[in-house]
């Protein structure tokens, strides 16, 4: 539900960075999204379209690159990957507190005209 | 803020090429576009500003608690009894979050709490901004604790730090003891469960183990107190551990 807000974030920065770089527009805005931000990305998509209105960036492309979760298991010094958060490696089944991806909220990159 | 700069290459990358190559340099692309690698997270704004809140209540020796849970989980009735309980002893604030009315920060102002509304109108979940603006209103000087109220939602708030010290997300037993594996990002990001409506278990038929369980397992690390705000059952044990926590706070 918060998607317009983050979008409005993501386009504010993207045309933040083509000002300052004295590009004519944005073509298109590549974000990295955990799997657990909390975030959905059918509801990004909706927004960007939206917000992208009337701005630098009006029909730029969104790509959206999704980041598995993974927990560090400290017993046995690797990583694994948690769909949910119930952190319990599938090795030694203890409960990792350390959740190393799948929070990613970013703007990974813009492309500028 | 790195990578920032753009940099015109004179080296051209393919696309396929980029997904696993793109950080700390831009590039030129084969239909005339120019990337620019940010690599920023899209919450720096609000993660800024609530640290700057943080700094600004640690300064006033002030506890500060986030309370989140969904609509109708009893986070207004829960807060009232806090802060009426905590009494003299300690002083409370409160800063109110809600869509559209008035109705919460009206029944804490009935119980002579000083309150601040926000009314989030469209927006689901409180930020750092909004709660430093509403902090302003309130006499800081004069409260120990100042808790924040966040919309009835159980999932855009825990993306938005506050600056508080402890999040607190209330878990009522009418809800079902699955909540917590249905909310996993709040539910890990709590420093203390509250289970509340505990009067309410055995008529709702609330599987207290598997709550405790389920909870367990997501929220591992966090405080867990089961109580009724309505009957007093329980309370004593969170008071007691509220005024500990301020205590730790303004020595340190």
């Amino acid at each position: 539900m918060h998607e317009v807000a983050i979008m409005d974030e993501a386009v504010r920065m993207a045309v933040d960075t083509a000002k300052s770089s004295g590009a004519s527009r944005v073509l298109g805005l590549r974000l990295r999204i955990g799997t657990l931000s909390g975030v959905v990305p059918e509801a990004m998509r909706f927004a960007f379209d939206v917000v992208c209105r009337g701005t630098m960036a009006e029909g730029a492309s969104l790509e959206i690159e999704s980041v598995p979760a993974s927990c560090w298991c400290a017993q046995c010094r690797k990583e694994f990957e948690c769909a949910d958060l119930l952190n319990e490696c599938p090795r030694c089944l203890n409960v990792s507190g350390e959740l190393r991806r799948g929070r990613e909220l970013e703007i990974a990159s813009v492309e500028l005209e | 803020m790195g990578g920032e700069n753009v940099v015109i290459g004179d080296h051209s990358h393919d696309h396929e090429h980029d997904h696993h190559h793109e950080h700390g340099h831009d590039h030129e692309h084969a239909h005339g576009g120019k990337t620019v690698s940010l690599n920023r997270s899209l919450l720096e704004k609000n993660d800024r500003l609530a640290e700057r809140n943080r700094g600004f209540f640690k300064a006033k020796r002030l506890l500060v608690l986030n309370v989140v849970s969904s609509p109708g989980s009893g986070k207004t009735t829960f807060i009232r009894e806090t802060a009426k309980k905590l009494g003299k002893k300690l002083r409370v604030g409160v800063i109110v979050g809600d869509l559209a009315t008035d109705n919460d920060a009206a029944e804490l102002r009935k119980a002579k709490i000083p309150v601040v509304q926000i009314t989030t109108g469209t927006v689901c979940h409180l930020d750092a901004e909004m709660v430093s603006k509403a902090a302003a209103q309130l006499d800081l000087d004069k409260l120990d604790v100042l808790v924040i109220e966040n919309v009835g939602n159980l999932v855009c708030p825990a993306d938005y730090d506050l600056g508080e010290d402890l999040r607190v997300v209330l878990l009522s037993t009418t809800e079902g003891e699955d909540k917590p594996l249905k909310y996993p990002p709040m539910f890990h990001s709590a420093n203390v469960v509250i289970v509340a409506k505990n009067d309410l278990a055995a008529a709702a038929g609330f599987n207290r183990q598997q709550a405790l369980a389920n909870l367990k397992r997501i929220s591992h690390h966090a405080e867990i107190f089961e109580l009724s705000s309505k009957t007093g059952e329980g309370m004593e044990a969170w008071l007691d551990f509220l005024a500990k926590q301020r205590e730790e706070r303004s020595n340190g």
